[in-house]
């Protein structure tokens, strides 16, 4: 076993050397089965290598210790056909090989997820998601046979449509929805939450880092074959900022709501893929209106927020799944305490919030910033389209908001305070193996904050074939963007420094002085408990009453007379999505199927009759053409 | 405008904030017919405060004397952004308000974790108030710094503020001034004031930032008062700059006139709070979303 082990962490971690060799567009033509990499699919490449690279050493310390996973070897020879298949959606050149690949990167994922099958949940969620991603492929299946049929050959290779809007709308709607599954933006993200949990951690760090990017990925290729980028009718980007806002806004709020680590992990990718299909939505609206601040910055800011996701979500992936290994559960409201007995993994997880919140000075702040400032370029221009930056200006406050609040349940109830539970009063610390992978993301979020000239510079590279070139430089208010980032880059550096010094500061201050241990200050009250502290649901619960659209089902029973015996107080929330749509349709769906039930009576003699009247049909058919 | 009087504007914000709770402080005592702390009382806070040792329930951990070093250094970061009157700040860029907006939260988050790292139930009470009206403020304050930046096509703080009250000539006050209403509401938010939180009530349950810091004591007390001085400046700046149509062509008058503007909202701040009492908790929503009504109708007018 460890061999495997080994094999699988050294093969991936040879893998992600690899795309750092070839950044640059080349191609092998080979046959109909071509491979290539161009500027697009090496910027892709580098999270899936990264990601891919550290869950498989994180995976090797996970599966070491780990009884919940019973077939180690199964679990590493899906996981090789999942990676292998997922740096093959991104290099593929050819409509055939992608699908393929598509395809078979879902079947992996799908028995990655039910690897601990025992479970009846774990099940349930296993068929939500080939379900869901089977419904995503039949919309890519028809959007390639309608590009094929425009085209001599499925290659990429001077791929595209150039006809009528009305097709290339077609072509645009048919990869939204068949990317947006898989992206998992609001409202086709209902196997995301049920999925993502599922899984062993590693592998939702990979499915959530990198696997939901490959949506993105597949919808900016297409974009690539509907022409001209000019051209593009507008309300493809309403569309995009639309949806953006209200993935990013509903899954944060649906994420607020959770109590599980992990899904509420699973809600907050719902949210940022909605952060970076507005990115995407500002870039359409900026070239179609003609700003090249507004595209270009809108456009940077999706991509680079793309790697950042990548990188921070799957830290706070693998931060959860340490926990859940330690604690033997997930539920924040049984944890607490934890940054006593995990200081390390705290640590990465307090890192990975606040990239995620988007705080200076972590990566998160950075791709926010571009969006900030496509809406701002989009907001100072004279005229048209002005009220889109607007509405997304105010959505990305409101999510920054909200994920603060959020991760401040995450971190502040499950690592801070006191353990409310005996398993999380006694957690330990993780295995080095397990620490590795979470350090280095842990440095790669702070890297890439402190880096942000380097990174924004990088992105502008991948993002090149797909601005179309418009008059006038790239500035916001007059400024250059170099000579914006380098000025972010200084305050960022400020940032630290300042806080470097009022430590040291703290620290000098208080050498000679008497510094005491007490308890917690509980309005005199001197033997404060765990189960005083405020819980996950009281934390968040003034603010999901401000968001009763969520309609969240509460247990309430309130205290009664004078002296009141008992009061309790749970909230649970079910996506809205799945409640009011998803199990509505589905409903019809089997009554339909009910009916058609009547057909099959399991009598061989119906069944023949059957048989004949479909021959006697297609005679009839054949017949009637051949007049 | 020489770049030297941006470092004297930083510097008087450094040196006069705790005054301005000094001038509220006052404020309030005429009200109430009393004589009052004298002015300087939060400077001898101070001089206590960082003289004293600690004491450290056994239940924290590192982020609970993290959070007042990080409130600290992010509001110290925002301030080099906010320009004070028609001086430019020492440091600007296009979209300058969100790296404001951001550092604040930065220290806003670290606070909260503080207070949830002592397992106490009312500071647990206190950071999911501080986080609910906050999150709704936000939004807020973007739309209306926004108004401004369409209403004088600027693109930073500084640039924004500079050219206010040209515009305030051309294309009339009352766009700036709604959006400046608008800000001004957000202040009371985010600063603690009456009516969204009373910084002096006695009873824990009605808190919301007085709460959030029950524990913390001596120099990390004194960071947090520091720090939310320095905020009370920030704002000020930013709403006196949005009403005061004072501009000069002298740069020392400049920044006495900048100076007045910050501590007259200071003294508008006490009036508010000598005449009407702390809004139930669950009226405060309602007031953050007047203030977006505001700072709404005061873009769609700007940017008709």
């Amino acid at each position: 076993m460890g061999a495997i082990l080994a094999f699988a962490a050294a093969g991936t971690v040879a893998w992600s050397g690899r795309p750092m060799v070839i950044p640059i567009p080349w191609a092998i033509p080979f046959g109909s089965l071509s491979f290539g990499v161009d500027r697009l699919s090496a910027f892709f490449l580098f999270p899936i290598a990264m990601v891919g690279g550290l869950g498989a050493v994180y995976a090797g310390g996970y599966l070491r210790r780990s009884s919940g996973v019973q077939a180690p070897r199964f679990f590493w020879f899906f996981y090789s056909i999942f990676f292998a298949f997922l740096l093959l959606v991104v290099t593929a050149r050819n409509g055939l090989l992608f699908l393929m690949a598509w395809e078979g990167r879902s079947l992996a994922s799908f028995f990655l997820v039910m690897v601990e099958h025992r479970e009846p949940t774990v099940r349930s969620a296993g068929w939500t998601y080939l379900i869901a991603a089977h419904l995503g492929t039949a919309c890519l299946l028809a959007l390639f046979i309608l590009l094929g049929d425009r085209n001599p050959t499925q290659d990429f290779e001077g791929f595209g449509v150039s006809g009528r809007e009305g097709i290339r709308s077609l072509l645009f709607l048919l990869a939204l929805i068949g990317f947006g599954v898989k992206a998992g933006m609001v409202p086709w993200h209902v196997w995301l939450p049920e999925a993502h949990p599922a899984a062993p951690s590693p592998v939702s760090a990979v499915m959530s880092g990198v696997m939901i990017k490959t949506g993105i990925y597949g919808l900016l290729r297409i974009m690539m074959f509907l022409g001209e980028p000019t051209l593009w009718p507008a309300w493809w980007g309403w569309t995009l900022v639309g949806l953006g806002a209200l993935s990013g806004v509903g899954g944060v709020l649906l994420a607020l709501a959770q109590k599980d680590l992990k899904r509420l992990l699973a809600y907050s990718s719902v949210e940022n893929i909605g952060v970076i299909s507005l990115g995407l939505g500002l870039w359409l609206c900026g070239v179609r209106v003609g700003n090249p601040a507004m595209a270009a910055l809108g456009l940077w800011g999706a991509l680079l927020h793309v790697w950042n996701h990548a990188v921070f979500k799957s830290l706070l992936f693998m931060s959860a799944g340490a926990v859940a290994h330690a604690t033997g559960t997930r539920s924040l409201d049984r944890l607490g305490g934890l940054i006593h007995g995990m200081p390390f993994t705290s640590l990465a997880f307090f890192a990975g919030s606040v990239s995620l919140c988007g705080l200076p000075p972590f990566n998160g702040f950075i791709s926010e910033l571009l969006l900030y400032g496509s809406a701002l370029a989009g907001i100072l221009q004279p005229e048209g389209l002005r009220r889109i930056p607007v509405l997304a200006v105010g959505a990305l406050g409101l999510m920054g908001g909200l994920a603060l609040a959020c991760f401040a349940t995450a971190f502040g109830i499950g690592f801070l305070g006191q353990a409310r539970s005996e398993e999380a009063a006694q957690a330990h610390e993780v295995s080095f193996l397990i620490a590795v992978p979470m350090g280095v993301a842990a440095v790669v979020c702070l890297g890439i904050g402190l880096m942000s000239p380097l990174a924004v510079a990088f992105t502008s590279f991948a993002a090149f074939d797909l601005m179309p070139i418009l008059p006038g430089v790239i500035r916001v208010g007059g400024w250059e963007i170099p000579a914006l980032f380098q000025r972010i880059l200084v305050a960022n550096v400020a940032l630290c420094v300042m806080l470097v010094v009022l430590m040291a500061a703290r620290r000098i201050l208080l050498l000679h002085r008497r510094v005491e241990e007490s308890s917690t200050w509980d309005c005199g009250y001197a033997a404060p408990t765990a189960r005083m502290q405020y819980t996950a649901s009281s934390f968040i619960w003034d603010i999901l009453a401000m968001a009763r659209v969520l309609r969240p089902r509460v247990k309430e029973c309130r205290p009664l007379g004078l002296f009141p015996r008992s009061a309790r107080l749970g909230t649970e929330e079910q996506d809205i999505f799945q409640r009011l749509f998803y199990n509505r349709l589905w409903r019809g769906i089997e009554r339909c199927s009910d009916r058609l039930r009547r057909l099959q009576e399991g009598r061989n003699q119906i069944y023949v009759l059957y048989l004949a009247l479909t021959v006697l049909a297609l005679l009839l058919w054949k017949l009637g053409f051949s007049q | 405008m020489t770049p030297a009087f941006s470092f004297v504007s930083f510097g008087l914000a450094i040196t006069l904030s705790p005054l301005l709770l000094g001038v509220i402080q006052k404020t309030k005592a005429f009200f109430a017919g009393r004589e009052g702390a004298p002015l300087m009382q939060p400077y001898f806070d101070f001089v206590k405060l960082f003289r004293k040792g600690g004491v450290y329930s056994r239940t924290t951990s590192w982020v609970f004397w993290a959070g007042p070093i990080a409130n600290l250094a992010a509001a110290l970061l925002s301030l080099t952004f906010v320009p004070l009157g028609r001086i430019p700040a020492p440091a600007a860029f296009p979209g300058d308000v969100f790296m404001v907006a951001y550092s604040l939260s930065l220290g806003r988050f670290l606070m909260v974790l503080a207070a949830l790292d002592t397992g106490s139930a009312f500071e647990g009470m206190g950071a999911s108030r501080e986080v609910r009206f906050s999150l709704l403020a936000e939004p807020v304050f973007f739309v209306s710094v926004l108004t401004l930046a369409v209403v004088t096509q600027g693109a930073s703080l500084s640039e924004i503020y500079g050219t206010l009250p040209r515009h305030m000539v051309h294309q009339g006050i009352s766009t700036i001034w709604l959006a400046g209403g608008a800000v001004a509401l957000v202040l009371l938010v985010e600063n603690a004031r009456i009516p969204v939180d009373d910084p002096t009530t006695h009873l824990e349950l009605t808190m919301i930032h007085e709460a959030m810091v029950l524990d913390h004591g001596g120099i990390d007390i004194g960071f947090v008062q520091y720090g939310a001085a320095l905020k009370l400046w920030m704002f000020s700046a930013l709403v006196a700059g949005a009403f005061f149509p004072f501009s000069s062509a002298r740069p020392f008058l400049e920044v006495m006139g900048g100076i007045g503007g910050v501590f007259a909202v200071a003294v508008a701040v006490g009036i508010v709070e000598s005449s009407m009492a702390r809004l139930r908790l669950i009226r405060v929503p309602q007031l953050i979303l007047l203030a977006g009504v505001l700072a709404l109708m005061a873009l769609l007018w700007a940017a008709r």
